[in-house]
């Protein structure tokens, strides 16, 4: 299973914002959409960091006053680590989990196309596994049935 | 606010796709507590299970199992199956909504991706889903052809679907005569000259998408000898780095598994399966004719993306295959419905975990939904589309007590069914299917097969007694 399979029933809203906007921008994104984080991009839809609200509990704790008036580019996390649409969902989930990662923006030819959260892959992976289960599951049950069938 | 799904009053919801999703989904929807559905099951097959049937390989019965759950949703009051009506020729989005509060597209994937190389429409280039459709017996495919007397195929790519077409080329006559393949494929395939087939991964062994079970049955056909390339199944050290990390077992077994094939030396069965690793087609070569005649692959390195996902990369040292039939088992793409927005970018209806988005506003379309393989694209095994089935139903439920559903001009199900007969008279229903599955089930009975399958609807009308009247709209 791959990043293009979680992105695919995510519609295709990506929240963004700019690294000269104010913190009290992100902090309205962040609870309009409901969401933990938001993808710093340039003009050109590049992402140049990502803006969680770790970030901004982290910088209020600090600065109670001025936080909401910084601009995104003072809290944002540079060097994101990012994902591409064909990576595999068990190497993402290995990679978010050792790094501490909840959210992974996933780009295509440099092109922000999606984000990811953790819970997105824990819940991929959930489903997968409970699919394998399932579907196991009806094979051995099969595998019973079937001397019974032929008996009768 | 009363809204339906009481007694008297029931929702009634147009399933579209009869696979495993469409019954996952309705399943759900019957299970949920204090809810009176009525359910409309659309196909554009006249049979049902979707892929279960027409995709599944015939050697692997016990897959095919699951079908058992499936008629027993369908045995519930309130359900009506409506075989052979597709949407878009015979009925539209604009006539469900008319007559139903909540619609649900579970049509899978119906095509294949394209490899995006040169000579990939050469004769004897094939989709390998068109080849599993075609000895599956689905209606659609069984007026192709493949050329089988071709010494050496190659299939491109090594997912579940890449691994039944190599299994099914190289089992003997005897090994799927046991089987319900349809019978003009058996016939084709016992005439097959094919000695030869080659299995192509781009990435290395570790990689491989088979799973283990998958990958086991090769070692042990009747008649062919698997053999495996001992350089490219060696881990390179990206690939043994990853798995001491994660210290997966299932892929160090796999491995193992490959590496003990590259040691196997051949003990003259008839057939060879080779399986390759850290090769990419560039080219399909002609053979003069405009055939195949050979397949340019280069060799792959592996590196590691960001997330530590391993992907190929070209090295720029090529080798020629030669082959005078290639399947390509890249992935399945889904097709879009008329009338349905798609995403184009990921080949899925467009939407949010399973509620159709509107391509302008973004906001949801009132009262349509997707799940399965047409919602999230083709991943995952049958049992995967439960839960991703269960999402979309959760959404369903949420909308319905917020009052957002469709306001149909007539909900009645003799509406419906009035409209489904004028439209596509030859339509059949889940009794037309039982008592069809019943024959197939006795057909095989004297020939120690599971079933023989029907594979035209001409057919399946005679042997219910019907007529096939006016020539079916194409």
């Amino acid at each position: 299973m791959t990043v293009a399979s979680l992105l695919a029933r995510k519609g295709v809203k990506v929240i963004t914002i700019q690294p000269d906007q104010q913190i009290r921008q992100a902090l309205a994104l962040l609870a309009d959409h409901n969401i933990g984080a938001v993808v710093v991009v340039d003009t050109g839809a590049r992402p140049i960091g990502i803006l969680s609200e770790r970030d901004i509990v982290r910088a209020a704790v600090r600065d109670e006053r001025g936080v909401f008036d910084k601009p995104v580019s003072a809290l944002m996390t540079r060097n994101v680590i990012v994902g591409v649409p064909q990576d595999d969902l068990a190497s993402v989930g290995y990679t978010m989990t050792d790094k501490r990662i909840r959210h992974l923006p996933v780009v295509e030819q440099g092109r922000l196309v999606g984000i990811i959260s953790i819970g997105d892959v824990v819940k991929a992976q959930r489903d997968q596994y409970q699919g394998e289960v399932d579907t196991l599951q009806f094979q051995l049950i099969a595998e019973q049935d079937k001397p019974r069938a032929r008996a009768g | 606010m009363t809204h339906p799904g009481r007694e008297g009053a029931p929702l009634r919801v147009a399933i579209v796709g009869a696979g495993p999703t469409g019954f996952y989904a309705a399943d759900h929807l019957f299970r949920q507590p204090g809810l009176v559905v009525e359910i409309d099951m659309y196909d554009r097959v006249p049979t049902p299970y979707g892929l279960v049937r027409a995709g599944v390989a015939p050697d692997h019965q016990k897959i095919k199992s699951v079908t058992g759950s499936f008629d027993k949703v369908a045995a519930q009051p309130g359900f009506c199956f409506f075989g052979g009506v597709e949407l878009g020729r015979d009925i539209s989005v604009d006539d469900l909504r008319a007559h139903y509060h909540m619609l649900l597209y579970t049509t899978g994937a119906q095509t294949d991706r394209r490899m995006g190389i040169p000579g990939e429409d050469l004769r004897n280039s094939h989709p390998a889903t068109e080849f599993v459709a075609w000895y599956n017996g689905h209606p659609d495919y069984r007026h192709l052809t493949f050329d089988l007397s071709q010494e050496r195929a190659a299939i491109v790519g090594v997912g579940n679907v890449a691994v039944d077409v190599a299994r099914i080329l190289s089992r003997t006559p005897e090994e799927l005569a046991v089987t319900d393949i349809a019978d003009y494929a058996l016939e084709a395939l016992r005439a097959s000259r094919i000695r030869e087939v080659y299995l192509l991964g781009r990435r290395g062994p570790a990689q491989a998408a088979f799973t283990n079970p998958e990958a086991k049955e090769l070692g042990e056909l009747a008649d062919a000898d698997v053999t495996a390339v001992p350089e490219e199944v060696e881990l390179d050290d990206l690939s043994r780095a990853a798995m001491e990390r994660t210290g997966d077992r299932a892929t160090k077994k796999k491995v193992d598994l490959l590496q003990a094939y590259a040691r196997r030396t051949p003990t003259g069965k008839h057939r060879r399966l080779i399986l390759r690793f850290l090769v990419s087609p560039v080219e399909l070569l002609d053979d003069g004719t405009g055939a195949v005649g050979g397949l340019r692959l280069v060799r792959n390195k592996l590196y590691a993306t960001d997330t530590g996902t391993l992907q190929p990369k070209p090295t720029g040292e090529f080798e020629d295959l030669p082959v005078g039939l290639v399947f390509r088992s890249v992935g399945y793409k889904g097709v879009a419905l008329p009338g349905v927005p798609f995403n184009d970018k990921w080949g899925v209806i467009l939407n949010e975990k399973g509620r159709v988005l509107d391509p302008e506003s973004k906001h949801p379309v009132v009262g349509e939904y997707t799940a399965g393989w047409i919602k999230r694209g083709p991943t995952g095994v049958i049992g995967t589309n439960k839960p991703d089935a269960a999402e979309t139903v959760v959404c369903m439920m949420e909308d319905l007590a917020a009052d957002r559903y469709l306001r149909p001009r007539d909900a009645s199900p003799a509406a419906a069914e009035r409209l489904v007969r004028a439209r596509q008279p030859l339509c059949f229903s889940y009794q037309d299917w039982l008592q069809l599955d019943e024959i197939e089930v006795g057909r095989g009975k004297e020939t120690g097969r599971p079933r023989v399958k029907f594979t035209r609807t001409d057919d399946m009308l005679a042997a219910l007694g019907r007529q096939s009247g006016a020539p079916r709209r194409e």
